[in-house]
């Protein structure tokens, strides 16, 4: 061998060169792109209403007999350029990307168990159900057990991982595959969440709460925490994980396992083990976003989340993960995430009906998708 | 060299009276090899003949029922494929078994990640894959390119790079050059011989007789689960190994009839694909078996592809009977042509469906009435084939994924004929068969060429793609070779041999 190819196959390729070919750079900037679309088609849309709304008084005006040097006075008329820019700054201001990073909190930590489940090569569809029983026993040991806020914090959580890892062990005990583990698991979990709040919702006294309704209200301007803590906490964690993800053996095996799970169990990964944990995972993760609804509704809700599921994974999915397992990534998961809430604030604010947003995420989920297929098959 | 003593169990590996049962058939019967290190003991033999059965008992994956082994001389009884991974025993699968997604390097170290609290040390574990690709000398195994981007002859070396990694002694290879180009067996080969000096103990598992002569030191045949013989490679020839596999002399392996050529029924002129084939004419007869031969990569499957609308034709003429112009499969099977697909697993079979469901799929009428589909009906049409070409299975309604692939081969041929197309295209109509398989099926394209007017079947017109030559010149009357998508001139098998056709092949100049 000669010793450039030696130095070629020692030369390290850095993680940032890496990562700047990587896929999720595309997404982070797909992610900017479309943030700024709506900036821009905020900006537009504020101008031209305006301009049609000066024309109309103009018109009036004139049909009023005021003569053309006066109308331009009249104090109903507004700029056009200006009031566009106010509402581009509007959807640019801090206001409104903490309300985006807000939205996106109760997606994003499902997402981040998700994006584990899905690398794993399993899906978890019993997600919504699950945030909805961690509201549930919450609210019920906070108002029922009497329990401090921690307390029951963790409890509603705990309850969520308990359910994953039961999936978990479901799935590898029995040899199910887990699309009908979990299926099955989402109407178990919505049963008892309905059964310990017996059919209702659990509200709970304000003076029980203490902090946990913070988790996720709104930051004073000025406040050094810039975004509520839950958003602090998402990132910590998804930190967190992406590099569990990366580094450790754990993650590596879950990928392993997405990738070919034979030839895993051959080389003598404890497939059956990881996956437990990565439900388990799953479980934890989707009641942590069940404690942030909590903290925004302070409510235990049984009926709450339903379908939620079905966002954690386009968000997933969007973010370039594989549901054939082997791929994926948390960044691209959380980019995914708020690609769905950006579409949403900006369609809310350009007054555009709900519908019409739902088409468009229905849209960009599959483009996401087909564009991510059209560049492995450029790769091969 | 003295021989060593059979008793003390010197060897690097040895397996004695081991036995295996399934329900009532014995996959094994006290059946016995040793090898030694440094040493590739080639294993052989049919499909069904208990190889497969026996290294799954070394490598941990089933339990013998009884017998012993030993590794240089320590009793070895591994409980699952990881203990005997550990214990260095390694096999490489036919189908790889990579992780396509994660890289060279993770791909080596897989299971055995050096950790601290759980957190791989990622230095070493560079350091390790380098050192155990480094002997390979193959620039395309960078440690961290992905897996899947590489050649599937460099994705082997990967999971013997794994094999070397974890310290094995015995390394198993399980028909290793079924996917291989030329160039990678050959360097496979130079490999293998690598490992012989650092004192591996090899046991090569393969078809091809020509392999195994070429790189074996000793040959263990097995044949129903026992052991026919052991030999010296150089003392026997590939004559006597064929005969001990199939228990009874092959003198005629490729029998030819007087066949005579009948009417054009498919003509093609300068025919390109979307990549493959450049450059492509031909014309087959009714009666006639038209051989394509060339190597891996050559365009004679894509050329397949595009006759039967699989693949785009990009300019060109072809003709089936009295259609013209390029079709869609739909098409071409009305118009009387059928494709035997060279990946029978992916594409030839629905794995999961029956025998029946198999034989019948490509036309679904005239089992009921109304397009209905009475199964019954079906099942008779299916077991007309079942018996006619000898498929081994327990009936009409078994899935063709639990038949060997000898029987899955006959299967997908069962469905052409039971179409009873005119013109057969056989892309590796013999690809991982055994030979009694192989034998049917150049028993049966004979057959279909030249027809029988007392039976009143009219004779058909075959077109086989195949790399193996010695298959070509054995079943066609007219070969030509495939070169970097260009097909070549048309010979008489008569009047072209073996080593003509590989200078072709290879894209050598013809030397007159």
């Amino acid at each position: 061998m000669t010793s450039e190819q030696i130095e070629s196959i020692t030369s390290e390729r850095t993680p940032l060169k890496a990562w700047l070919q990587g896929s999720s750079i595309k997404l982070v900037m797909a992610l900017v792109g479309i943030f700024f679309f709506f900036v821009v088609a905020i900006g537009i849309q504020h101008g031209v209403k305006t301009r049609a709304a000066n024309q109309r008084i103009l018109a009036e005006l004139a049909e009023e007999g005021v003569p053309e040097a006066e109308r331009a006075k009249d104090s109903r008329l507004e700029d056009a350029w200006l009031n566009g820019w106010f509402a581009s700054n509007r959807f640019l201001g801090r206001r409104n990307l903490e309300t985006i990073a807000r939205q996106t909190t109760i997606v994003g930590m499902a997402a981040l168990g998700m994006t584990l489940v899905i690398i794993s090569g399993g899906i978890d569809l019993s997600v919504g159900s699950v945030v909805a029983l961690s509201t549930v026993v919450i609210a019920w040991l906070l108002q029922d057990g009497g329990l401090g806020p921690l307390t029951a914090a963790l409890g509603g959580v705990a309850a969520a991982a308990f359910f994953g890892f039961l999936s978990g062990v479901l799935i590898t005990r029995l040899r199910v595959v887990p699309f009908i583990v979990t299926l099955g698991m989402m109407l178990v979990v919505r049963g008892a969440a309905k059964g310990i709040g017996r059919e209702q919702k659990i509200n709970v006294e304000v003076d029980r709460l203490r902090w946990l309704d913070e988790l996720l209200a709104s930051v004073p301007k000025g406040h050094w925490m810039l975004v509520p803590i839950g958003v602090w906490l998402l990132l910590v964690l998804a930190i967190g994980v992406a590099l569990m993800l990366r580094y450790t053996r754990l993650g590596r095996h879950i990928f392993a396992i997405g990738s070919n799970e034979e030839t895993a169990r051959l080389c003598g990964v404890g497939v059956e083990r990881v996956k437990v944990i990565v439900f388990a995972l799953g479980g934890l993760f989707a009641g942590l976003g069940g404690l942030m609804q909590f903290s925004r509704l302070t409510v235990g809700d049984p009926t709450v989340a339903v379908g939620l599921e079905l966002d954690v994974i386009a968000a997933v999915v969007i973010g370039g993960g594989s549901l054939a397992g082997g791929e994926g990534s948390i960044l691209g998961s959380i980019v995914g995430a708020l690609i769905m809430t950006v579409i949403a604030s900006g369609c809310t604010q350009m007054g555009l009906p709900n519908w019409v947003q739902e088409i468009i995420t229905g849209v960009i989920i599959v483009v996401a998708v087909a564009l991510d297929r059209l560049r492995h098959r450029r790769a091969d | 060299m003295a021989e060593r003593v059979d008793s003390d169990h010197s060897a690097r590996l040895e397996m004695q009276g081991v036995c295996k049962r399934f329900g009532a058939t014995i996959a094994l019967d006290e059946v016995g090899i040793r090898v030694s290190s440094g040493e590739v003991l080639a294993l052989v033999g049919e499909n069904g003949a208990g190889k497969s059965t026996l290294m799954k008992v070394l490598s941990g994956a089933i339990k013998a029922d009884k017998g012993l082994m030993w590794l240089d001389g320590v009793s070895y009884r591994p409980a699952n494929p990881l203990e005997a991974r550990r214990a260095g025993v390694a096999m490489i699968y036919q189908e790889l078994s990579l992780t396509p997604h994660l890289s060279v390097q993770e791909n080596i170290m897989l299971g055995m990640e050096p950790a601290t609290l759980g957190v791989v040390r990622w230095k070493e574990v560079r350091r390790r894959a380098v050192d155990a690709v480094r002997e390979f000398d193959n620039p395309e195994l960078r440690p961290d390119a992905q897996v899947s981007t590489l050649s599937v002859g460099s994705q082997q070396l990967v999971e013997i790079a794994r094999a070397l990694a974890i310290g094995c002694r015995v390394l198993v290879l399980d028909e290793p050059t079924s996917s291989l180009t030329q160039q990678d067996v050959d360097r496979l080969f130079e490999i293998i011989g690598r490992l012989k000096k650092q004192g591996k103990a090899i046991v090569y598992i393969s078809h091809f007789i020509e392999e195994v002569k070429r790189v074996a030191d000793r040959v263990t045949v097995l044949r129903d689960g026992r052991v026919v013989g052991t030999s010296e490679i150089q003392a026997i020839s590939t004559d006597q190994i064929v005969a001990m596999m199939v228990g009874r002399q092959v003198d005629e392996l490729y029998p030819r009839s007087s066949r005579r050529a009948g009417e054009v029924v498919l003509e093609i002129e300068d025919l390109a694909g979307a990549e493959k084939p450049i450059c492509a004419s031909l014309e087959l007869h009714r009666g006639e078996v038209l051989g394509i031969g060339g190597l891996v990569g050559a365009g004679r499957t894509e050329l397949l592809r595009s006759l039967f609308g699989l693949a785009p034709v990009r300019s060109g003429k072809i003709r089936l009977g009295v259609y013209t112009g390029p079709a869609s499969p739909v098409r071409r099977w009305l118009q009387g042509a059928g494709l035997l697909s060279e990946d029978r697993k992916a594409e030839g079979l629905a794995l999961s469906l029956s025998v029946a469901e198999n034989i019948t799929l490509s036309k679904l009428s005239g089992f009921g009435p109304l397009g209905v589909v009475l199964p019954g009906r079906q099942d008779r049409a299916a077991y007309r084939w079942i018996e006619k070409l000898g498929i081994r299975c327990r009936g009409p309604r078994q899935p063709v994924q639990s038949l060997s692939g000898g029987n899955q081969q006959r299967v997908a041929l069962a469905r052409l004929l039971q179409h009873d197309v005119d013109v057969f295209l056989l892309d590796e109509p013999t690809r991982g068969i055994d030979v009694a398989a192989k034998a049917l099926i150049y028993r049966l394209i004979d057959d279909l060429a030249t027809g029988s007017p007392a039976e009143g079947r009219k004779p058909k017109a075959v077109l086989i793609v195949s790399s193996y030559l010695p298959e070509l010149m054995g079943v066609c009357d007219r070969v030509a070779v495939m070169c970097r998508g260009r097909l070549g001139p048309m010979h008489r098998v008569e009047e072209v041999d073996e080593h003509k056709l590989m200078l072709e092949a290879t894209g050598q100049e013809v030397r007159s």
